[in-house]
């Protein structure tokens, strides 16, 4: 019953601290964002709210905080308050089994850096990212507004539809890694046979679908601002349009911090086991090389979000059906084909 | 383990409750509303049971598929949101003849079988890698027809969209 | 392995309490002065011309049909890949020839929906 505890604590412990830093990394990844988005159009950004506008992000939740709740009156109330309550759940649920480190040792107990290591792992992840259409569809379709519903409709089926080829690019990493675990699918992934060098059609089917997923340009279609105003989230206001906009960042950190698991092999940092450092300087390296590795992935969703335009629609459908389904399937072909010559 | 039982209960409860407001409610969003609730508690059953694999699929195909296509079904619809589900003394008498009807069956067979407590599985640690190579072994020819199934599916579906 | 998804429970009713907290708060802390401009929905600055219970169009639903049909070949594939390494080591080749035949016989039904226009979307 003690080591149970222990184990409860433990998992408590770490939700604080996920959430924490989820927080605080999505407050500075919109900074960042309007920032590298001035630079890119030759302007300044934010630069008022304490030094450098470091402190923008907390004075625009604090904007936010105390703004008006406007719910339209054709709106159903209901499910217009519960679509930002699923997309917040899902943004918040999702970080449960990505591994940022490997174990430790505190107190005598191995302490696996990650939530929980649970045998579906990969797919759990999948299962939730398909219940975030739901925020969608039900934010688009209870606002009562055209544009709101024209946004959700077009972007669920977006969503769905990327999630094919998501899928089929996640079950070339599972012939490599035999587990659904995320700790062993980066453990897979030693020295130099990262999943982005081994099937690298399977990184780019993936990472376009991240991006499809999270809704971000060039497949912003649920917001193209000048056809459909703000999309799903056009009748929302204050801390409810807070909660779309927190999931949306949330999203984008789940999205790389995937991409860095899946495909650019987790914690791993080659060879560091020959440089002969202690225990301790090595897993701190690790845990280093993992936020390294998502932040330049975060910059990557910055900067193409400031250099592509947005596709159009039947354009966006064409390359999910038509481009990234075959190539993901063939990059499953190619990741057995591999596995049967490596052996 | 007092926390399973808790889980099993707490499990029991939401699907109880969803269920009921999936057939009371008066609008058809708010009933699928309740019944992506009543998938998520029978996925947590299948975790409980230890059928993990089968508690992701449930959640991705129920919930991700075929919810999202009633919610597609029900846009398409048009007004059918506004519309008010009524029942009358004409549907309630057969409905309640034919649900007395199937629940004796169920308190028939539950009464009748003889429950025995399984032993602990063999290898509780991955379903999913034994359902790959109980597919890969005995029911090959049965993994095979599953595509032929989902071939005849795709075509209905392809025939259905385009006249 | 039952106790593996105790975090995962956690983390659930984290994010419940969590997720609503924010969203009632702004009905705790913000003003609440509505008038009837307010609360009509967003229409360029004029009156909203017709309500949004238009029907949406057919094809929308028959992206869902797909996504069910290719969703459910996914799932069949999983247990495959996971499975992969270790039955080619002990059976050989034949596994690979079993997912190919499973595989070519979908993509039959694709290229099928493909040359009749089921992914055509305009």
């Amino acid at each position: 019953m003690n080591d149970f505890l222990f184990y409860i604590i433990v998992a408590l412990v770490k939700i604080v601290i996920i959430a924490n830093m989820i927080l605080i990394t999505v407050s500075y990844l919109v900074y960042f964002e309007r920032k590298i988005s001035a630079w890119t159009q030759n302007r300044v950004g934010p630069n008022r709210v304490g030094y450098l506008g470091l402190l923008q992000p907390f004075a625009d939740v604090l904007k936010l905080l105390l703004k008006e709740d406007i719910v339209p009156k054709v709106a159903n109330k209901f499910i217009h308050s519960m679509a930002p309550f699923i997309a917040l759940f899902v943004a918040f649920t999702t970080y449960a089994v990505i591994p940022f480190g490997p174990s430790i040792t505190l107190w005598g107990k191995e302490i696996p850096l990650m939530m929980a290591d649970v045998n579906i792992g990969i797919l759990y992840v999948l299962a939730l990212t398909s219940i975030g259409v739901y925020a969608i569809t039900f934010a688009g379709w209870s606002s009562g507004s055209k544009y709101s519903l024209l946004g959700g409709i077009r972007s669920s089926a977006q969503m769905i539809s990327y999630e094919i080829s998501m899928g089929f690019s996640i079950a070339g990493v599972l012939i490599f890694s035999q587990s659904l675990r995320p700790m062993e699918i980066v453990i897979a992934q030693h020295g130099w046979m990262w999943n982005a060098v081994l099937q690298p059609v399977g990184f780019l089917t993936f990472v376009v679908a991240a991006f499809a997923e999270t809704n971000r340009l060039p497949f912003d279609l649920p917001e193209a601002e000048p056809e459909l105003v703000g999309g799903y989230h056009t009748e929302y206001s204050s801390m409810k349009f807070a909660a779309f906009f927190l999931a949306e960042y949330a999203n984008m950190i789940i999205g790389s911090a995937m991409i860095v698991t899946l495909y650019l092999g987790g914690w791993q940092f080659p060879y560091v086991e020959t440089f002969g450092f202690s225990p301790a300087v090595t897993i701190g390296l690790q845990v280093g090389a993992f936020f390294v590795k998502m932040g330049a992935l975060l910059f990557f969703f910055i900067w193409v979000r400031w250099s592509i335009p947005r596709f159009r629609y039947d354009q966006l459908m064409n390359i999910g059906w038509k481009v990234m389904f075959p190539l993901s399937l063939l990059n499953l072909i190619w990741a057995a084909i591999l596995a049967m010559i490596m052996k | 383990m007092t926390y399973y039982t808790f889980a099993f209960y707490a499990f029991a409860a939401i699907i109880l409750l969803s269920a009921y407001a999936v057939v009371t409610s008066k609008n058809v969003i708010y009933s699928a509303f309740s019944l992506m609730l009543t998938f998520f508690g029978v996925a947590g059953f299948y975790a409980l049971l230890g059928a993990d694999f089968i508690a992701i699929v449930q959640l991705i195909v129920y919930v991700g598929g075929i919810l999202t296509l009633m919610l597609f079904g029900v846009m398409l619809t048009n007004k059918i949101t506004e519309t008010e589900i009524k029942t009358g003394v004409f549907q309630v008498l057969p409905a309640s003849i034919i649900i007395g009807m199937f629940s004796g069956v169920l308190i028939a067979s539950i009464s009748n079988n003889r429950w025995t407590v399984a032993e602990k599985l063999n290898n509780p640690q991955n379903s999913l890698v034994g359902i790959g190579s109980i597919l890969m072994n005995e029911y090959i020819l049965i993994f095979e027809l599953l595509g032929v199934l989902l071939l005849i599916a795709l075509i209905g579906a392809a025939s259905i969209a385009r006249k | 392995m039952i106790e593996s998804y105790i975090p995962i429970f956690l983390v659930f009713g984290f994010a419940i309490l969590f997720s609503l907290a924010v969203v009632f708060s702004s009905s705790l802390f913000g003003p609440q002065r509505p008038n009837a401009e307010k609360m009509t929905t967003y229409e360029s600055g004029v009156k909203p011309i017709g309500l949004a219970n238009e029907r949406v169009s057919v094809k929308y639903y028959l992206v869902a049909m797909l996504f069910i049909i290719f969703d459910l070949e996914v799932i069949f594939v999983y247990p495959w890949a996971v499975k992969f390494k270790s039955l080619y080591a002990q059976q050989g080749i034949q596994v690979f020839w079993a997912m190919i035949v499973f595989l070519t016989v979908f993509e039959v039904g694709f290229l099928y929906a493909f040359k009749k226009g089921g992914f055509k979307w305009d």
